[in-house]
């Protein structure tokens, strides 16, 4: 092969195709998505996560939830996505628009998390699961994170967040006199778990039947 | 002379006719030399670096406790550091080195000015282990392939553009002729790898694309890594050591074009396989799986042009250290991409997305195939820039053995294990619930994460003994053992001084 600015060009060409074929073509169909309300009167969707919730987005950010945990419901009938409770209906593009990092995540190490909020609305189930995950999910290989808690001094009265551990798992209570409840993070990051919802409908993915 | 032409003319080294090949290489290799022992030794510390978080983080993944008060070791960010190492801080200063030296012979022509790639090799390294650093401490941005926090994306893009300018330069002062397959290889992938980072940390973190369209962008980006800068490289470097150590021509110069040209146009379109199912346009989806399924040709057409190439040479290429680690890579480059084709396929990919499947795959494509390839290439440069010879042919098999039976369990550990993870996730009962729960999957999944820790402990120690080789080697005197040729790996043929 001679003719180099053949080359170049091929270089060039076969990268620029894909890129506009993939990327600014989506960019074009449905980069401008906007929420939208199923009928007239209704409160458009989605809508923006706020406040704790939204600074906990950035706890799972940094703590790699998204390396075990996907944030996406498949249509019913293609995996078991339906089935296993994940998700009323197939999330669509328009349900990501208002995200300011998209995180669908590729690994199913543990289960989809895309409503969670509505699967698990319990707040000390959480605390306790992020605490030692072994507590409420037997065998679990979900990473403990105790360090998003901390151990103080009771007092004058026990906080009503501390966390409460079963008798099987006494070992980790803490000395008497003491209380392990969650940081400022900690709390964050469950008001973001508790966030994860769908359940409202879009125009072009109703709940599946 | 106005001072930038006088660079550009002393950059070039003119054509010197009358002087026999042999010593233009080795005026090659010596310009070479300094730069290419940089890259080396650091892509050698990565290695070793990223091993011990790989390690963390496979243990952490069957026995959750260990290390788990340790916030900086929490599985998301061990992993994380482990592929960034590798993939920035091995990976990327392995082919620095690799695709630059291999550019510089082809194209005859010795490095001047080797000083800034010096800098610029630092600057890079500094980066890495700055964004290494961030990712462990909480920068970690959670975008698949680009985990290091985006503050250091300006001190790796500028110090690869004056990386990979070199091979650029070295191409437009090549001494004229005929422009071999490993050079356009290696052209293509200098010019990709920049293009692509910087669009994706444009689109994902300066000024984010809406919605999934970052996902497709991400994705676009993390598959090309693989299908744009590490195969080329890779696939140049068989191209020109297979050859070259054999002491026979390629098989096919038209096999070599289509396998190139088919590359470069499907590859580029498969990175969407990784969203099937996912919140994006069909019509994407159904593109990603045709580019995968069409990645069949060049995989085959190049296959073919390396096994006609080799045949017949069963024991040079076992005897030669660099011929044994770049067969082994040949033949899982073959194997993983036909994998890969397969797994886009719908049917398939409802088994295997989400689960370990996938990673094993990630692995056979950059360890068994790409690693494996840089290996072999790392013990044919040494030799000739150093001038003299492995120390030891005891410490280069147990670097063989113990990186190819580790891949083995790994790869099989991951792929079957990923599959029954897939199956159990997705099987039914007959009332249409699932069959087991997701803790039973889990359990089941256990095991064969194990597994994955034994190879990585028998990879670990293959890196060790590589480490340990390399520096040693590094530090050796002067000449030796010249007399004796060189380190092979059977002691038959020691002394045809064929191989190498
Ligand atoms: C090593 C992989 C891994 C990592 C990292 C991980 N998880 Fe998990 N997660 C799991 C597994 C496995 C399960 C299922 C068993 C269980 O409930 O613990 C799970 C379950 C969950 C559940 C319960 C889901 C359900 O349907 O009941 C929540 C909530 C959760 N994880 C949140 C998180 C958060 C938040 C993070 C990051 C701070 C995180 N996980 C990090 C593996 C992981």
């Amino acid at each position: 092969m001679k003719n180099l600015p053949l080359l170049f060009l091929g270089i060039f060409f076969c990268l620029a195709f894909s890129w506009t074929g993939l990327i600014l073509s989506s960019e074009i169909q449905y980069g401008g998505l906007k929420p939208i309300a199923l009928e007239e009167g209704e409160t458009p969707q989605p809508q923006a996560i706020v406040g704790e919730a939204q600074q906990g987005r950035l706890i799972y950010i940094d703590q790699g939830c998204l390396y075990c945990h996907s944030q996406q419901v498949r249509r019913k009938g293609y995996g078991a996505d339906w089935e296993r409770g994940w998700g009323d209906r197939q999330t669509v593009p328009r349900d990501y628009i208002l995200q300011p990092r998209v995180l669908l995540g590729t690994s199913r190490t543990g289960p989809d998390l895309m409503t969670i909020g509505q699967r698990q609305p319990s707040t000390e189930w959480h605390y306790l699961h992020l605490y030692n995950p072994d507590i409420t999910s037997k065998g679990s290989i979900m990473p403990p994170f105790r360090y998003l808690f901390e151990t103080r001094e009771i007092g004058d009265a026990p906080s009503p967040d501390a966390l409460i551990f079963p008798d099987d798992y006494a070992y980790e209570r803490p000395p008497a006199g003491y209380e392990i409840v969650p940081t400022e993070r900690a709390r964050q990051l469950v008001a973001y778990l508790l966030s994860l919802k769908v359940d409202y409908e879009l125009p072009e993915s109703r709940f599946a039947e | 002379m106005s001072p930038l032409l006088s660079f550009f003319s002393s950059i070039d080294p003119k054509a010197r006719p009358g002087i026999p090949v042999k010593v233009q290489l080795s005026e090659i290799d010596e310009s070479m030399r300094t730069p290419s022992i940089l890259f080396l030794s650091a892509a050698v510390c990565w290695l070793v670096i990223g091993s011990f978080f790989a390690l963390v983080a496979s243990i952490k993944l069957h026995s959750p406790d260990f290390l788990a008060n340790v916030e900086w070791l929490t599985f998301g960010r061990a992993r994380s550091a482990h592929l960034n190492a590798m993939a920035f801080g091995w990976a990327n200063n392995a082919i620095f080195a690799v695709s630059l030296w291999i550019m510089a012979r082809l194209c005859k022509t010795a490095v001047r000015h080797g000083g800034l790639l010096i800098i610029a090799g630092i600057f890079w390294n500094i980066g890495v282990t700055i964004g290494v650093i961030g990712i462990l401490t909480g920068g970690l941005t959670s975008v698949e392939w680009l985990e290091m926090p985006p503050q250091v994306a300006p001190i790796l893009a500028f110090s690869y553009i004056l990386i990979g300018v070199w091979g650029v330069i070295a191409f437009r002062f090549r001494q004229l002729g005929h422009v071999y397959v490993s050079q356009w290889y290696i052209l293509a992938a200098l010019f990709w790898f920049p293009w692509l980072y910087i669009i994706a940390q444009t689109m994902i973190f300066i000024e984010p694309a809406r919605g999934t369209v970052q996902a497709i962008t991400n994705w676009w980006f993390a598959h090309n890594v693989l299908g744009l800068w590490f195969t080329p490289v890779g696939l140049g470097a068989i191209y020109y050591f297979l050859p070259k150590v054999l002491g026979r021509p390629i098989y096919s110069y038209y096999l070599s074009v289509l396998g190139f040209w088919s590359l470069a146009l499907f590859y580029n379109w498969a990175g969407v396989h990784h969203l099937i199912g996912g919140p994006i346009p069909v019509w994407l989806i159904s593109a990603g799986i045709v580019a995968s399924v069409m990645m069949v040709i060049p995989v085959i057409v190049t296959a073919i042009n390396h096994h006609f190439t080799a045949v017949g040479n069963a024991r040079a290429t076992w005897a030669s250290p660099t011929l044994r680690f770049i067969v082994f890579g040949a033949m899982s480059y073959t194997l993983a991409s036909l994998f890969g084709s397969g797994m886009a396929l719908r049917d398939v990919n409802v088994v295997t997305h989400f689960t370990q499947f996938t990673v094993g795959h990630a692995h056979h494509g950059v360890y068994a195939f790409f690693t494996m390839v840089m290996y072999g290439s790392i013990y044919f440069m040494m030799p000739r820039m150093l001038n003299r010879e492995w120390p030891s042919a005891a410490l280069i098999k147990t670097h063989f053995w113990c990186c190819a039976i580790g891949i083995g369990i790994m790869l099989v550990g991951l792929h079957v294990g990923g599959w029954i993870q897939g199956m159990m996730m997705n099987e039914l009962t007959p009332d249409g619930n699932p069959k087991y729960t997701f803790l039973e999957v889990v359990h089941a999944l256990v095991p064969w994460l194990f597994s994955r820790s034994v190879s990585g402990v028998l990879l670990t120690i293959g890196h060790i003994a590589f480490f340990v080789h390399f520096f040693w080697m590094l530090a050796g005197p002067k000449i030796s053992r010249y007399r004796e040729g060189p380190t092979l790996l059977l002691d038959s043929i020691r002394g045809e001084g064929k191989a190498g």
